[in-house]
């Protein structure tokens, strides 16, 4: 009788212990749950318009790119005017430039130049372009390069051989940066029109395209830069393999 | 001639000092306050002690060596202090960027006012009340938050080095750890957790990159995957326990720990998810380097493991005996588990001392100590991290590059110790 009031004790004790014990955990785990919700309900909604005045990148693929054409030899004067003091004419310089040189006129490593030429199927676009502002010739690839083409552009520090034209993949880079931060003096005041303007420049004076190619939001992420096959992926993971 | 005049500097000065006192330690701050401050709360910090001389250093030290401190009674307290006037620690700029003297500072925070700066379109004066940051793209609901909405959702800090991926110079004898690599800095960061907001948002699943960026001149951008986002990206708010610096990206940053400098996007703006990397003329023109077989690099994120010896190094004069070698070693791939010094223009390397806690992606400070007997030699450090990555030699790291420098070049650096003991850079 005795031993049995008392096993029927330790085994109530030991229910209430389970018990409680759940009964714990569950409310802590809620608890710790309603600490960190979902959702705070923190900020407000972003307008349309606010985000569209912010919204100024541009992808490579076009995606941001405003409608609009940019021809070179209107760049070539918005560059003279707005531009040269800093990044030069193309001229090797002994005083170093504010900004960096974007172009040279002896281009040190167009190895790999026939690169630039826009591939077939871009063709069409830049076609396309051409007969919509009747404009002349096709991008057209600098083959001058070619017999100095031996050393590596903007390797070993060589910052000066570092352009557009040999380290850049992507030509809708140069329209995005541009009106986003230049001029330096004065970022964000250049209209699109002239920064599509510049953009045509930059790749003629880069042997990218010809003179008289037009630039579109269809072209310019058509261009294929002869830098682009260049271009890997970061491959380090730690370890002890040295990369 | 020189004497009489320091006497007379003397004289003047303790005669000031004695008319303060006079006067009482709350009447002297508001004196030195009128007079010096023009209403700038840190200048009414000033020393009483050392007010008379400002204008010439060697009398403000006289001032204070002949007041012995014990017979006149101390300034009062102040809104704000400032380092002793006999340091002069000091960052190295440029036009563009401000270089940390990692060989004057001790353990492993850098205070704020030193921590090493690298803009690209100067630093801009940005109003906390009127301070935004949108986060939009592939997200269900594209918010707004306000400097106060980050600060109240809830909050985290973590201790983290911030170094620019193009931080190794050398090509002299005469350079510091400040010329060498001073474009490293530890803070102790507080922030929102970027995943915090993700949710706040709702970012799709789709979404594989995000667009952090700057409202600085420069309107700074990077392409961040967004798995970084998820994991341990902050956007900090505060600095070492307080406001994060001007120079830092006040007054919020995006912070990557462990992740190139410039992806950690100052005087953050904006944030837009994306299915594909933006390519902008950060993560092309710059901030990729050239590796083997004449290609370049491109999202190469996160730091390798480094180290350096700050003591020892140039301009130290060493003497003869006992000298610990100090130094800091970090990676960006988690924790540091070794250090090894050479003393032997590395023939042999034996284990520094770690001191503890080891922090993940942190500056972690080592030692060693050493009996040098006046032996020319070379000494130096190599960082091994919890992945099993041993810092490279410069020769071994020009080799698996096929480059000679740029960015994300790590080598180890060797001190030359020449009989006179006159410390500089092995080149
Ligand atoms: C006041 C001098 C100045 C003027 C004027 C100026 N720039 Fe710049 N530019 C710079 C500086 C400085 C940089 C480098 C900025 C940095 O540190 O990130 C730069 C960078 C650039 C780059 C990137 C170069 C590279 O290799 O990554 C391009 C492209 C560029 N500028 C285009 C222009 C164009 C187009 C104009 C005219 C509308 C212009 N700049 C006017 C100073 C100037």
């Amino acid at each position: 009788m005795y031993k049995r009031i008392l096993i029927n004790r330790y085994v109530v004790a030991l229910l209430f212990f389970v018990i409680s014990a759940v009964v714990i955990i569950v409310t802590t785990i809620n608890r710790s749950r309603s600490k960190h919700p979902d959702k705070f309900g923190i900020g407000r909604a972003a307008k349309p318009e606010e985000i569209a005045a912010l919204d100024i990148d541009v992808r490579p693929d076009g995606k941001g790119l405003p409608a609009g054409t940019g021809r070179s030899a209107a760049g070539k004067l918005i560059y003279e005017a707005k531009c040269i003091a800093c990044h030069g004419n193309g001229e090797k310089t002994e005083t170093p430039l504010l900004g960096e040189a974007l172009f040279l006129n002896e281009v040190p490593g167009a190895e790999g130049a026939s690169n630039g030429v826009v591939a077939s199927s871009e063709k069409a676009a830049f076609a396309k372009a051409s007969s919509e502002v009747k404009a002349s010739g096709n991008a057209k690839a600098s083959s001058k390069g070619k017999a100095s083409a031996k050393k590596s552009s903007g390797e070993k520090g060589d910052r000066s051989s570092k352009t557009i034209g040999t380290y850049w993949p992507y030509a809708t880079t140069i329209f995005d940066y541009v009106r986003r931060a230049m001029p330096y003096n004065a970022p964000g005041s250049l209209s699109n029109q002239e920064v599509y303007d510049l953009t045509a420049y930059l790749l003629y004076r880069n042997h990218i395209i010809s003179e008289n190619t037009i630039v579109t939001e269809q072209s310019l992420p058509q261009i294929v830069m002869p830098s682009k096959k260049k271009f890997v992926e970061d491959d380090r993971k730690g370890g002890a393999e040295l990369r | 001639m020189k004497e009489e005049g320091s006497e007379h500097n003397l004289f003047t000065a303790r005669k000031i000092s004695r008319r303060k006192w006079l006067l009482g330690g709350a009447a002297t701050a508001a004196v030195v306050m009128v007079q010096t401050s023009l209403g700038k709360m840190v200048q009414a910090a000033v020393p009483e002690s050392i007010v008379p001389p400002l204008t010439d250093s060697t009398s403000v030290k006289e001032a204070l060596i002949v007041a012995d401190p014990t017979k006149v009674p101390g300034r009062t307290p102040s809104v704000s202090g400032m380092p002793s006037p006999y340091e002069k620690v000091e960052r190295l700029p440029t036009l563009t960027s401000s270089r940390t003297p990692l060989q004057d500072l001790y353990g492993t925070i850098t205070p704020s006012a030193l921590h090493f700066e690298r803009h690209h379109g100067g630093i801009p004066d940005i109003d906390p009340a009127k301070y935004e940051l949108v986060i939009h793209g592939m997200v269900d609901k594209p918010l707004v938050f306000s400097l106060a909405d980050l600060k109240r959702f809830p909050s985290v800090t973590k201790t983290c080095f911030i170094e620019c991926s193009g931080n190794y110079r050398s090509g002299k004898e005469e350079m510091s750890p400040q010329e060498i690599c001073g474009l490293t800095s530890q803070s102790e960061w507080t922030g929102v957790m970027l995943s915090t907001l993700f949710r706040e948002v709702g970012v799709r699943d789709k979404a594989s990159w995000f667009l952090a960026e700057g409202g600085d001149a420069s309107v700074m951008t990077r392409s961040i995957p967004v798995s970084k986002g998820w994991d341990d990206a902050m956007i900090a708010y505060a600095q070492n326990g307080e406001a994060v610096r001007p120079e830092q990206g006040y007054p919020a940053r995006l912070l990557l720990p462990g992740w190139e400098g410039n992806t950690s996007v100052k005087w953050l703006r904006r944030i837009e998810l994306s299915d594909a990397p933006f390519m902008t003329r950060e993560e092309t023109s710059k901030y990729t380097e050239s590796v083997k077989g004449g290609m370049i690099r491109q999202f190469s994120f996160v730091m390798d493991a480094r180290s350096i010896i700050t003591f020892p190094s140039f301009p130290t004069q060493l003497e003869r005996g006992w000298v610990e070698i100090r130094g800091i070693a970090w990676t960006g791939r988690g924790k540091i588990i070794r250090v090894e010094v050479s003393v032997d223009d590395g023939r042999s390397w034996v284990n520094a001392e770690l001191q503890g806690p080891v922090l993940d992606k942190a500056h972690t400070a080592f030692r060693y100590l050493w009996k040098w007997e006046g032996k020319e030699t070379e000494i130096m450090s190599r960082a091994i991290d919890e992945t099993g990555y041993v810092q490279p030699s410069y020769q071994e790291l020009a080799a698996a590059r096929e480059s000679k420098g740029g960015y994300h070049f790590n080598p180890v650096v060797r001190w030359r110790i020449p009989r006179s003991g006159k410390v500089v850079l092995s080149t």
